[in-house]
């Protein structure tokens, strides 16, 4: 637990201190990242392409370290942390990737359960809770199926899927809704928002303005030119989420 | 301890089923040789221990003008303390070995022939003491052991063992590296795979446990291929040489210690492919986040 300049005492789930990110020798991606993202928060992630929004990504779910700053996830300082401490905190965030990232020679079935399995969950822990979650996206039907055979549509769901099968605290989604209809979209949007409801804490980079206004509560982070604008100061010390639910 | 060779059957899906991968193939082939190689280095040293054995206390009295002198020197021989057996050579057998480099010639009665005499001596027994005894009755004679005649050829027997051991060590390593190779060609091959287990939260242990299965059972699948082909040659060999060859060395060339410890070959290579596969797979991962 930490206590804001505001008084209230609140939990930020992810903490940017100087963050800064380069590739290489280039130039620098994301500058100077300064924010807070409460627990139970629900945020968009906006701007142009080539902003730096995958990259922020990439970091918030510890698939890239920066190059300085410092990051605090769910309390701790991972920006240096020991590659073996990494996986138990990647099992607590889910990731929809703008690729779907998907394992083609698996079933839709067996790739929502990869995070269970690979959390050492049994057989008859993953059955139920995985048949359930292809039911929600509307494919029970294509459990057996494997990538190369779905839709990109129906890719995205498994991938959305097998992102929030553990209910993970931290969701972090690229682009979710770029391949499926409006209407998967909006029920996509209610699942996220289900899980918000729940405790988790939701990113989503996004260019769907329509998505944004459909959510209720959500704070906007723009990301510009690698700089994240924080206009309300919020970022830096973020509202409470019971404010935002 | 060896739970990782047997995971549930969902964990085994999580690498594509790659049929007619190169490895049990290369792994076989490599079996093939280092068996047919160990069999030979076995064998080798089989022969040299036989021969080394049979003529340890073996020695040689030779008499150049032979003659009434022969039984003379083979009676003082015969008379010497720790003797075991005196057995002049019949002017035939001497004939005999010499028509293999003279020919038809060494028929020919004009050729002087020297008088041979193969004694044993007991274990212990003192040559020095023998020959003495011999020399002091007919001084001509020369005494020779067989072990310093032999001794070119047990040299050349036992580089030849070491070379078979190098080359068994080499194929070890050359197996060795085509592993790290494979274990990198698969790693590459699956990156996209890694990332997703990685990013769902797999640690690089889970992922390693992965490959390293896939190895073990292609080195086995290999090792064992190879190594039956291997048996096979060499029992068909044994076939055709075996009269000559058991004569040669009074028995089996390659006792139960030598057989049990070729059938351990491919169950050695196959720890040593997934000891490296394990070690290669984790350094790799290790140098990814």
């Amino acid at each position: 637990m930490k206590r804001w300049e505001r008084g209230r005492t609140l939990t930020a789930i992810v903490e940017f201190d100087s963050v800064g990110l380069r590739y290489g020798t280039g130039a620098e991606v994301l500058r100077d990242l300064d924010f807070r993202l409460a627990r139970g928060g629900f945020y968009f992630l906006t701007g142009p392409s080539g902003a730096g929004k995958t990259s922020l990504l990439k970091l918030l779910y510890l698939a890239q370290r920066p190059t300085r700053g410092r990051i605090r996830l769910f309390d701790e300082e991972l920006s240096e942390a020991p590659r073996d401490a990494l996986p138990a905190f990647r099992r607590r965030i889910g990731v929809v990737f703008q690729d779907f990232r998907l394992i083609r020679h698996l079933s839709a079935f067996d790739n929502v359960a990869l995070p269970l399995r690979f959390a050492g969950k049994s057989e008859a822990e993953v059955e139920g809770p995985v048949r359930e979650m292809l039911a929600w996206v509307g494919l029970a039907d294509r459990a057996s199926a494997r990538p190369p055979t779905l839709s990109g549509g129906e890719q995205q769901r498994v991938a959305i899927a097998r992102a929030v099968i553990a209910q993970p605290e931290l969701l972090v989604a690229d682009e979710p809704t770029g391949n499926v209809d409006a209407e998967m979209a909006a029920r996509l949007l209610h699942l996220f928002d289900a899980l918000n409801r729940l405790g988790t804490t939701v990113v989503v980079a996004t260019h769907d303005m329509s998505l944004i206004a459909a959510t209720r509560g959500a704070q906007l982070l723009r990301l510009e030119g690698g700089h994240l604008g924080d206009p309300t100061g919020n970022l830096r010390h973020p509202p409470s989420a019971v404010g935002l639910a | 301890m060896l739970s990782w060779m047997f995971p549930p059957v969902p964990e085994r899906r999580l690498l594509p089923d790659t049929r007619g991968r190169p490895m049990p193939w290369v792994i076989g082939i490599m079996m093939f040789v280092t068996v047919v190689v160990a069999a030979a280095g076995l064998a080798i040293a089989n022969s040299a221990s036989v021969v080394r054995g049979g003529v340890e206390n073996r020695y040689s009295i030779q008499i150049p003008d032979g003659g009434e002198l022969a039984a003379t020197a083979a009676s003082a021989a015969r008379s010497a303390p720790g003797v075991t057996a005196v057995r002049p050579v019949p002017e035939a057998d001497v004939r005999k070995t010499l028509k293999s480099w003279l020919g038809d010639a060494a028929s020919n009665a004009d050729l002087p022939l020297p008088s041979l005499i193969d004694i044993d001596l007991a274990a212990g027994a003192d040559p020095a003491a023998v020959e003495q005894r011999v020399r002091s009755t007919v001084p001509q004679a020369r005494f020779t052991a067989y072990k310093e005649q032999l001794a070119p050829l047990a040299r050349s027997l036992t580089a030849l063992q070491w070379l078979a051991l190098g080359l068994v060590v080499l194929m070890a390593v050359a197996t060795a590296a085509s592993v790290v190779l494979a274990a990198r060609s698969a790693l590459e091959a699956n990156r996209t795979s890694i990332e997703i287990m990685h990013g769902v939260g797999a640690t690089d242990e889970q992922v390693a446990r992965l490959f390293q299965r896939r190895i073990a059972i292609d080195a086995f699948i290999g090792g064992a291929a190879g190594a039956g082909l291997a048996a096979l040659t060499l029992l068909l060999v044994a076939g055709v040489s075996g009269n000559i060859m058991g004569d040669l060395v009074g028995g089996s060339l390659i006792g139960p210690g030598g057989m049990l410890l070729l059938a351990l070959l491919p169950l050695a290579f196959t720890l040593l492919a997934t000891v490296v596969a394990r070690a290669a797979v984790l350094k790799a991962l290790r140098a990814a986040l």
